[in-house]
C-alpha cells in the first residue's frame, strides 16, 4: 500500500499545474460461438466447469487451433480503427504462473500484433479529439477465481480459492492507444468518450455484446502527469479492470488528483497497478511493477503464423458498417432530435432499438417516446438493459401504429406494452385478450355520455352556463365508465354538443 | 517360447487377417514374453494385459463378422508413455503425473486403435522425453537387451528395448532430438523420425513443441513403414500438422531399391571427435554397400551442423520451460505441501521441486534463462537463426542428393550410470540426429552391424527432405536386405537370448 | 569468468517455481554455467542478416471454423484434481493481486 495519508489536489488546481498523459488498454471479449483455441461454447453464466475441454483446461498433450472467426473479427476491428493489418504475424506465449491460467502461459501476441497504427475520433463537448491506436491484438481470457474465507471475499486474507475455467480461452481482443496528450481538463471525459466510442464500434461491427457489467469489455487506464510547460512525462500508474464508463472517468479524475497531491508534496509516483473502488471513487495500490515481471515472450510453437490474404482484407474493409459517429449524426438529422436527446438515447443504448422501430414503420418521435419513456422505466425497474426486455422493435412499432390509427390511446398502449412484457403475446393478442380497444362505437359512446351527464347534473349545468373548463370532469367520468377505453377528445366533443355549447 | 513373437508385424497381421491365428493368441504370446523379459529389461511402466486381450477379442470378433481387417489389426504394439490413453495411466515417466488418467486419447492412440493394433502397455522413457538413456525416468531405468549393464538409449528407450527383446513387434516413440533414432541404433532395430507435422502431436505430452515428432519402432523396415502409415497423416487438432497425404512409405519399403539414387555423406559427421572407431567402420561399410547396390555417393559439407547441438540445447529447453509450466498442482497430478497455510505459489514450487527430476529442472531453468529479457537475443534468438542456417544447409544438400547418410549416434550403447551426472557428455549422443529435428525433415535409423570393440549394434541414419519419408524407407530397406543376405538373417539374431 | 552466478540460478528457480535446496542450487549453478558457456557458441554465426526460424516448417493460416464441439463433463474435468469444491478446482490461497 502506498502512503495512507495521501492528500488529493483539487482537480481544477491540478489542471492548472499539470498536464495529464493517458493511455488506455481495452479488452473486448469476442462474441464467437466457440472459444479462441478450442470448440467449447462461450455462453456467459453457465454452471462452473461445464464449458471446458482438454485444450482450455491446458491438459498435458492438448494443442490449440485458432478460431477463424476470431481472426476475422480482430481484423475488422483493426480496419474500423483505421489500422494497418499485418502481412505476417505470430502468436506468442506470455509466461507467468497464476492458478486461473491453465497452462501458466497466456497465448497472446507480442511484437507482431495483427493490427497496428490506427486512430479513432471521439467527440467531447463539441470538440473532436483524435485518439491514436498503437495496436490491436488477439489473446485468450483466463478462468475465474472465487476467494473463500477471510472477511471480505477478496483475495487478501482468503483461506483458499476455487477456480472455474469456463471463461478460460474465450477470445479477447486488446486495443491499446498511443499516449493521449494535450487533452487537459477534458482528460477524464476523453477517456470515457473513447471507451464509449469503442463500445459503439464493437456493437456496430457485431463482434461482441460489449456488456461492461459482465466483463465483456474491460478497461485499464494509464495516467501520468507532466508539469505544465515540461517536456518529460511523469511515472505512470495503471488502474486495472474498470467495468463502467463512469468508472473510467472517475478513475482518471481520481488518479490526476492523487498524483498531483503526491507530486505537490514533493513525493514520487510509484509505477504500479492500482485498483479502483466503485464505492469510494478512489484507487488503491496493487502489485508494484518494479518487482520484475519477466514474461519471457516467445513465438507460440503450437500455432503457425497468420498471413492475412490482401484480397480478403480488402473485402472485409469494403464490408465495414457505417462508423457509429457518422451513423449517429445521420440518424439525428433524420429524426430531427436535439443533441441532448440523442446523447440520452446513446447513454440508454436505445439508438439501435429506436432505429429498428422506425424501420418497422413507427414515426421517430413515437419510437423514441416509448423506448425512452415507458420501456426505459420498465427496464430500470427490472434491472435489465433495454435490449434485454422481451419485446421487439417490431412490436413497439405496432403499438405506435395502433395509437396513430386511434385504436389505442397512450394509457391503453402502456397496458399493451405491459402485456407484451409479461409474455401475454403480440400487441394485437394483448389488445384482444385484455379487451383494450378504444370504444369507437358512436352509439355506445353517446349513451355513456348521456348517462354521465345525467349522473352529474350540477356539473352539466355549469357547462351549459358557459363554464366550459368544467367539462373535464365529465370527460373524466366517461373515461372512468369505459375504463379508459374511450377516445377522450371525441368524448369531450360529444359532451359539449349535447350541452349545446361549442368548444 | 512361442514362435509367434519371432514373426514380423506384417506376418502377424496377415496371419490374423487370414484366421491362421487369433489376435488373442498373438496377444497372449506377447504378454507371456513381456512377463518373461520384463524383470530383466524394465521396458514397461504399465502392462495392460486385460485391456490388450479385450482389444484382441474385438479384432477377432470383427474378423468373425466378416469385416476386412487392416494390415496391422491384431498386432501388439507398445506405446510410449508420453501419449495420452483413456484406459491406461499416462505419466511421461514423471512423479508429477503419477497415476494421472487422461480424459482423452492422443490422436496417435486413437489411430492405433482404429487400425486394430493391440496396445499392450505403456513404455518407459526419460522423464518428459528429456534424456538419451532412459535413466531419467522417475520410476526405473530400462536396460539394453544386448547388454543388461548398458542403456537402451533414450528418450524412447522402453519402446526400443521392448521391440529388441521381442516383447512386441512394434512400438511408438517420439523424437525431439533423436529420441527414436538413437535408441533404435543402440538396440539394433529400426526407428523413424517422420517429417515434422507428418504425424500428429495432439495428446503427445509436449517437451519441445517445434521439434517433437511421433514415430515408429520395429525390427524391420517394412514393419516400421506399416506402423508409420497407420498413425500418420493430417490432424485438424494439431495446427502444425501438414495437410498432405502420407508419403508412400510402405510401397517404398517394399521397393528396397537404390539404383541411381544420389546419396550424400555428411562430412561433419564422420570427421569430428568423439566417434567410436567401430561405429565409423560399420558406417563406411554401409556407404560402400550403397555404392555396390547402384547408388552414387558423394561427400556433402553442412558447416552449420556444428552449431546444431548448442542451438538445440537452447530451443528445446526454452520451449520445455513453458510447456512444463502447466504442472503446477492445481488441476491434476501431484500436489505437495498443501497444509492449509501455504499459498498456491509455495505449493506450486514445492510440488514442482518434488515432482520433477534433476534433468527436467536443469532444462526448465536453462530455458527460463534463455528466454529472459536481456538474454533472449543472445541465446534463444541466436539459436533460431542457427535453425535457419541448418535448414539452408539441408536445402543446398538436397539440391545435390536424394538422401544424406551419417552414423545415427557417435558411439554404441554406454553403461548405465556412465553419463548420468555429466549432462554435456549425455547430450553428445544426439549430435547426429538433432539437425533433422531443427529442420523438420525425415530420418530413419537402420542397423548396419556390430562395433568390433564391444559387439554392440551400430545404426545408419538416412535423412530425406521434408515429406520425403518414403526415401528413408526405400534406402533403409535396400540396406537391410543386402545386410540380411550377408548376415543370413536380421542383426538381432546376434543378440543374447534373454 | 562464469556465465551464470548462483544468485541468478536462484532467481531462475523462483521464476520457474522450483523450490530448490541450497545443495541443489550449488549443483545446478555449476552445471548450468558449463552448459551455458557451451551453448553460447550459437552467437558466433547468428548474424543480423539471418532471419530466425521459430517453426520447423513454413506453414501459415491454419484455422478452425467457429463451431462448438463437445468437451468434457464437469466430472471428467474435475476427476483428476487434487481438491474440488462446488464443481470448482480448489486451490491454496493465492498471493498477489486480483486478476
Amino acid at each position: 500500500m502506498s502512503t495512507p495519508t495521501e492528500t488529493l489536489m483539487p482537480f481544477d488546481e491540478a489542471m492548472e499545474r499539470y498536464e495529464p498523459v493517458l493511455g488506455l488498454e481495452t479488452h473486448v471479449e469476442l462474441g464467437t460461438a466457440s472459444k479462441m483455441f478450442c470448440g467449447c461454447p462461450t455462453t456467459f453464466g453457465a454452471p462452473p466447469n461445464t464449458q471446458v475441454c482438454p485444450v482450455c483446461l491446458g491438459l498435458p498433450g492438448s494443442l490449440p487451433v485458432a478460431n477463424a472467426k476470431a481472426i476475422e473479427s480482430t481484423i475488422r476491428i483493426g480496419l474500423a480503427l483505421n489500422c494497418s493489418i499485418a502481412e505476417w504475424c505470430r502468436f506468442a506465449r506470455k509466461n507467468y504462473f497464476y492458478p486461473d491460467m491453465p497452462k501458466n502461459f497466456q497465448i497472446s501476441q507480442y511484437d507482431e500484433p495483427l493490427c497496428y497504427d490506427g486512430y479513432i475520433d471521439v467527440e467531447v463537448d463539441g470538440e473532436t479529439v483524435r485518439i491514436g491506436i498503437e495496436r490491436v491484438h488477439l489473446e485468450e481470457d483466463t478462468g475465474k477465481s472465487t476467494h473463500v474465507g477471510g472477511a471480505t471475499g477478496r483475495i487478501h486474507g482468503a483461506d483458499y480459492s476455487t477456480v472455474d475455467y469456463n471463461r478460460a480461452g474465450i477470445p479477447l481482443v486488446e486495443i491499446v492507444t498511443k499516449p493521449i496528450t494535450g487533452t487537459g481538463r477534458l482528460a477524464p471525459q476523453v477517456a470515457r468518450a473513447y471507451v464509449a466510442e469503442l463500445r459503439d464500434l464493437m456493437r456496430a461491427l457485431g463482434v461482441s455484446d460489449v456488456r461492461m457489467e459482465q466483463g465483456s469489455l474491460r478497461c485499464d487506464v494509464n495516467v501520468s502527469l507532466m508539469p505544465r510547460g515540461g517536456t518529460e512525462w511523469g511515472t505512470r500508474t495503471e488502474t486495472k479492470n474498470l467495468n463502467s464508463l463512469r468508472s473510467v472517468e472517475r478513475a482518471v479524475r481520481h488518479e490526476i488528483e492523487r498524483q498531483a497531491g503526491i507530486l505537490d508534496a514533493g513525493g514520487r509516483i510509484i509505477q504500479e497497478t492500482r485498483h479502483f473502488h466503485e464505492d469510494t471513487g478512489t484507487t488503491t495500490s496493487g502489485r508494484s511493477k518494479e518487482e520484475a515481471q519477466d514474461y519471457r515472450y516467445f513465438p507460440e510453437p503450437d500455432l503457425v503464423p497468420i498471413a492475412p490474404d490482401r484480397e480478403w482484407v480488402e473485402k472485409l474493409r469494403a464490408e465495414l458498417p457505417e462508423p457509429p459517429s457518422v451513423r449517429r449524426r445521420r440518424l439525428q438529422a433524420e429524426w430531427g432530435v436535439s443533441d441532448h436527446d440523442m446523447a440520452a438515447m446513446r447513454n440508454a443504448d436505445a439508438i439501435d432499438l429506436v432505429e429498428a422501430t422506425v424501420k418497422a414503420g413507427a414515426p421517430p418521435a413515437d419510437a423514441r417516446k416509448w423506448w425512452m419513456g415507458e420501456l426505459a422505466r420498465r427496464a430500470n425497474e427490472s434491472g435489465k438493459a433495454l435490449a434485454e426486455l422481451p419485446i421487439t422493435p417490431e412490436q413497439v412499432a405496432r403499438v405506435c401504429e395502433l395509437v396513430a390509427s386511434g385504436q389505442l390511446n397512450d394509457k391503453l398502449a402502456r397496458q399493451v406494452l405491459e402485456g407484451v412484457l409479461a409474455g401475454e403475446g403480440t400487441p394485437d393478442e394483448v389488445v384482444e385478450r385484455r379487451g383494450l380497444r378504444i370504444v369507437s362505437d358512436e352509439g355506445e359512446l353517446a349513451a355513456i355520455v348521456d348517462q354521465v351527464i345525467a349522473e352529474n347534473a350540477e356539473v352539466a349545468e355549469k357547462v351549459r352556463n358557459g363554464k366550459i373548463a368544467a367539462a373535464g370532469a365529465l370527460v373524466g367520468g366517461v373515461m372512468k365508465a369505459t375504463k379508459g377505453k374511450a377516445d377522450a377528445a371525441r368524448a369531450r366533443q360529444l359532451i359539449l354538443e349535447k350541452l349545446g355549447v361549442s368548444g | 517360447m512361442s514362435e509367434l513373437i519371432r514373426k514380423t508385424a506384417a506376418e502377424l497381421g496377415r496371419m490374423v487377417a487370414s484366421g491362421e491365428v487369433s489376435a488373442v493368441e498373438v496377444t497372449q504370446a506377447h504378454l507371456d514374453r513381456i512377463a518373461e523379459v520384463e524383470p530383466k529389461i524394465d521396458a514397461f511402466l504399465h502392462v495392460a494385459a486385460e485391456a490388450a486381450l479385450e482389444q484382441a477379442r474385438a479384432v477377432d470378433e470383427r474378423r468373425a463378422k466378416g469385416e476386412r481387417l487392416g494390415p496391422l489389426a491384431g498386432v501388439p504394439v507398445a506405446h510410449k508413455d508420453i501419449f495420452t490413453t483413456v484406459d491406461m495411466p499416462t505419466t511421461a515417466a514423471s512423479k508429477i503425473l503419477e497415476g494421472w488418467r487422461p480424459p482423452y486419447d492422443a490422436t496417435v492412440t486413437r489411430r492405433l486403435r482404429e487400425a486394430g493394433l493391440v496396445i499392450v502397455g505403456k513404455t518407459n522413457l526419460d522423464e518428459f522425453a528429456m534424456g538419451s538413456s532412459t535413466e531419467n525416468s522417475a520410476y526405473k531405468p530400462t536396460r539394453n537387451p544386448w547388454d543388461l549393464t548398458r542403456v537402451p538409449g533414450g528418450s524412447s528407450g522402453g519402446s526400443a528395448a521392448a521391440v529388441a527383446a521381442y516383447a512386441v513387434p512394434l512400438a511408438t516413440g517420439t523424437d525431439t532430438g533423436g529420441s527414436i533414432r538413437q535408441p533404435a541404433a543402440v538396440t539394433g532395430i529400426v526407428g523413424t523420425k517422420p517429417t515434422y507435422g507428418g504425424s500428429s502431436r495432439y495428446g503427445l505430452i509436449a517437451f519441445a513443441s517445434s521439434l517433437d515428432t511421433p514415430g515408429p519402432f520395429a525390427r524391420n523396415v517394412l514393419d516400421a513403414a506399416l506402423l508409420h502409415e497407420a498413425f500418420s497423416g493430417h490432424d485438424p487438432l494439431d495446427s502444425t500438422s501438414i495437410n498432405a497425404p502420407v508419403p508412400p512409405v510402405v510401397e517404398a519399403a517394399r521397393q528396397a531399391d537404390v539404383s541411381g539414387m544420389r546419396v550424400g555423406v555428411i562430412k561433419e559427421f564422420v570427421e569430428g571427435e568423439g566417434y567410436q572407431r567401430g561405429v565409423l567402420r560399420r558406417f563406411t561399410e554401409a556407404v560402400e554397400l550403397l555404392e555396390s547396390l547402384g547408388a552414387k555417393t558423394i561427400e556433402i559439407s553442412c558447416p552449420s551442423f556444428a552449431y546444431a547441438l548448442p542451438a538445440y540445447y537452447l530451443i528445446a529447453p526454452s520451449e520445455c520451460s513453458s510447456n512444463l509450466a502447466r504442472f503446477d498442482a492445481m488441476r491434476y497430478g501431484l500436489r505437495v505441501g498443501d497444509d492449509g497455510t501455504r499459498s498456491a505459489e509455495e505449493v506450486m514450487a514445492l510440488t514442482r521441486a518434488a515432482g520433477f527430476g534433476p534433468e527436467v529442472k536443469r532444462r526448465i531453468m536453462l530455458g527460463t534463462y534463455a528466454l529472459s529479457s536481456g538474454y533472449y537475443d543472445a541465446y534463444y534468438g541466436s539459436a533460431q537463426k542457427v535453425r535457419t542456417l541448418i535448414a539452408r544447409d539441408f536445402e543446398a544438400a538436397f539440391q545435390q542428393v536424394d538422401v544424406l547418410v551419417s552414423p545415427t549416434t557417435p558411439t554404441t550403447a554406454f553403461k548405465l550410470g556412465e553419463r548420468v551426472d555429466d549432462p554435456m557428455a549425455m547430450y553428445l549422443a544426439d549430435l547426429c540426429t538433432i539437425p533433422s529435428n531443427l529442420a523438420g525433415n525425415a530420418a530413419i535409423s537402420v542397423p548396419c552391424g556390430l562395433a568390433e570393440e564391444d559387439n554392440l549394434p551400430v545404426g545408419l541414419q538416412i535423412i530425406a527432405p521434408v515429406l520425403g519419408d518414403d526415401r528413408c524407407y526405400r534406402v533403409g530397406a535396400a540396406v537391410e536386405k543386402a545386410l540380411e543376405d550377408r548376415w543370413g538373417g536380421p542383426l538381432l539374431k546376434e543378440a543374447p537370448s534373454l | 569468468m562464469s556465465a551464470i552466478t548462483r544468485d541468478e540460478v536462484a532467481h531462475l528457480a523462483r521464476l520457474s517455481r522450483l523450490a530448490l535446496t541450497d545443495e541443489e542450487l550449488d549443483h545446478f549453478a555449476g552445471q548450468l554455467d558449463q552448459i551455458i558457456a557451451a551453448v553460447a557458441r550459437v552467437a558466433e554465426v547468428a548474424t543480423d542478416d539471418i532471419p530466425p526460424s521459430s517453426h520447423a516448417l513454413p506453414l501459415t493460416n491454419v484455422f478452425r471454423p467457429d463451431e462448438v464441439r463437445p468437451g468434457l463433463t464437469p466430472q471428467q474435468a474435475l476427476d483428476q484434481a487434487p481438491a474440488v469444491e462446488d464443481d470448482r478446482f480448489r486451490v491454496p490461497r493465492i498471493l498477489g493481486e486480483e486478476a
